[in-house]
């Protein structure tokens, strides 16, 4: 038997009638909390489902295409880096860009000159695209994360030797 | 033919929704699943699991040739390909023909007719429904001639486009050059058809949809529904029936998305888009989605039907089991897309792990969701956590329900735009209904925060 929708509005309806405000039900594929607000007198609930996925080990017979390499790791610590170097790090965690599209050329390279607020890539997370922007102005000293690879958040992308270019 | 084993070809609350129909149709389920979703909530409902690729959307839940050779493995009767990802693609149906498997959706010709927008306002025309003005161009000089003619200001939009990517707004003479240049390169890129046209931009519309459904000969439709609360062409609310419209132009809007879908004989669920010129009046066809929509359960809420139990139907070759005479609409329903967004921080996404997800529960209130405590909230796939459906007597009770449900619904670990939604429903314009697309961003920028 599965766990509905509709019954939890009927084991609501029984609830509603006594002077229980809160009811937990566990079993091995759920739980369940259901938890009466005295204030407004308003029903809500907790849910989680418990069951193990149920994973085919099956071989589709197609190449299971390219499993993206390991993630660009947060660096150790904050000084870490190259003394007198500034650090360029992902906001967010998502897939790395250097272009603005595909074919276009990259937005900076080593040796480019940025202002504070230059674009020097984008990261794209749950298909929004972010740009990144160098924190000061400087030039881009070192690339530390290749194009469309996926970073963690706080990764170092790269590095800036500051001042005036 | 009766379908007895479904492969759900998406995940996340959609794939949820799927398997709690089939559950009650005892209809066995198989979940097509990306590395990153094996542990999904999805997966753990599923009757069982294959993995189709990695975690990247491309190689897995885009791969045809994995979602297809995982339905044969797994002996499924049928695909569901949910909403996004290939729902709409004519390439994964046909692929499901040539391998003697149930697409759950339109033909490959209906797929075709209605994906190429160029084509769709082609047969919106022969079927009597008046595009928004405009059409495709060649050329510069072309597009300059059409402009002028359909007046100014204008939209460019990819043929091969569709859900707002890719539109770009011209205001005069002057900037369309460079526009033109720009949105055909981009085009190319995302779509790749470097094909463009050109549309009058209605600074004042309302974005008014018709629910159809079809067997492939009849055809009903099941109401109206408004999204004109949109951010970035993105969807946050919608309600069914769309309010405060004149019941005569509603009755027209019905009759134009039947005449469209009987035009093409549709076969399965699909929505018709209109735009509403609220200065004029008058309606536009816009396009039409050939798949189910996420809002559609503002649309099941007032018509008492579980769409995807319909799907599944029609597409066992089943005839309609309703005249439009049968359907009855209801009261009134308000669906609030609730996202992983941090909406005073310019809608900034926030992946991460849920540590507490507590719901409203009652009486004409429905949460669609995939999310439950330590579930993972993935930086590759979109901010949509779940969907929270009122449905009340009316729309002022639909309203009322809806700012008590958000005040009882909370989720920690991520940032989300919950707070949005319960100041859009204390907002005036909205409690009287019927604003037009433009509103959200009045909307945010009085707020001081940050808007689109």
């Amino acid at each position: 038997m599965k766990f509905s929708n509709e019954d939890v509005l009927e084991i609501l309806r029984l609830l509603d009638a006594t002077k229980y405000d809160e009811l937990h039900l566990e079993t091995e594929r759920f739980n369940l909390t259901l938890r009466r607000n005295r204030d407004s007198g308003d029903w809500s609930q907790e849910t989680k489902a418990l069951s193990a996925p149920n994973v085919l080990h099956a071989s589709l017979g197609v190449p299971s295409g390219v499993i993206s390499a390991a993630p660009a790791a947060p660096a150790a610590s904050p000084d870490s880096g190259k003394a007198g170097l500034i650090e360029i790090r992902a906001h967010l965690p998502g897939t790395f860009y250097r272009a603005s599209k595909p074919g276009a050329p990259p937005f900076v390279e080593i040796g480019s000159s940025v202002e504070e607020d230059t674009v020097v890539g984008i990261i794209e997370t749950m298909k929004l695209m972010n740009p990144v922007h160098a924190p000061e102005r400087g030039e881009i000293a070192e690339i530390c994360c290749d194009n469309a690879q996926f970073t963690e958040k706080d990764a170092v992308l790269m590095r800036i030797k500051p001042g005036p270019a | 033919m009766i379908l007895r084993r479904i492969l759900i070809a998406n995940r996340g609350e959609f794939a949820v929704r799927v398997i709690r129909t089939c559950q009650r149709l005892g209809i066995e389920t198989v979940l097509a699943s990306s590395e990153a979703d094996l542990d999904s909530t999805a997966a753990r409902l599923a009757d069982s699991t294959i993995c189709i690729g990695p975690a990247n959307s491309s190689a897995s839940y885009l791969n045809i040739g994995a979602v297809v050779a995982a339905a044969v493995v797994s002996k499924s009767d049928a695909i569901h390909p949910g909403y996004g990802f290939l729902s709409e693609n004519p390439k994964l149906a046909a692929a499901c023909d040539r391998a003697g498997i149930c697409f759950i959706g339109p033909t490959v010709k209906q797929l075709d007719a209605v994906g190429n927008k160029l084509k769709a306002r082609a047969h919106a025309a022969a079927a009597g429904l008046v595009s928004v003005p405009g059409g495709e161009v060649l050329s510069l000089d072309e597009a300059h001639r059409l402009a002028d003619q359909i007046g100014w200001p204008i939209l460019i939009k990819a043929v091969g486009g569709g859900g707002g990517q890719g539109m770009k707004q011209v205001h005069d003479t002057g900037n369309l050059a460079a526009a033109m240049e720009m949105a055909t390169a981009e085009a190319q890129a995302s779509f790749g058809d470097p094909r463009l046209y050109i549309e009058r931009y209605i600074s004042h519309g309302r974005h008014i949809e018709v629910q159809v459904l079809g067997d492939g000969e009849n055809v009903i439709h099941l109401g109206t529904r408004d999204c004109s609360i949109q951010r970035r062409y993105q969807k946050l609310v919608e309600e069914a029936p769309a309010p405060n419209i004149n019941e005569a132009l509603r009755e027209e809007m019905h009759r134009a998305a039947i005449a469209f879908a009987q035009h093409l004989n549709y076969r399965g669920l699909g929505t018709v888009e209109f735009l509403v010129d609220c200065d004029r009046d008058a309606f536009y066809f816009l396009e039409m989605n050939a798949r189910i929509q996420v809002e559609h359960p503002v649309t099941e809420a007032i018509c008492g039907l579980d769409l995807v139990q319909e799907q599944i139907l029609v597409a066992e070759g089943g005839k309609l089991r309703y005249a439009q005479r049968d359907m009855k609409c209801a009261g009134h329903a308000i669906e609030c897309r609730i996202n992983a967004e941090d909406w005073v921080h310019d809608f900034r996404p926030s992946p991460g792990t849920v540590t507490r997800a507590v719901f409203p529960v009652g009486q004409g209130i429905r949460v669609d969701t995939h999310i439950q405590a330590g579930a993972t909230v993935s930086p590759y796939y979109d901010s949509l956590l779940g969907k929270l459906i009122v449905h009340g007597v009316d729309r002022a009770e639909a309203v009322h329900k809806m700012r008590r449900a958000l005040s009882n619904f909370e989720i920690t670990g991520v940032a989300t735009n919950l707070r949005m939604h319960a100041e859009l429903m204390r907002h005036d314009e909205f409690a009287h209904g019927g604003v037009d697309t433009a509103f959200l961003y009045r909307f945010l920028q009085s707020g001081n925060r940050e808007a689109a």
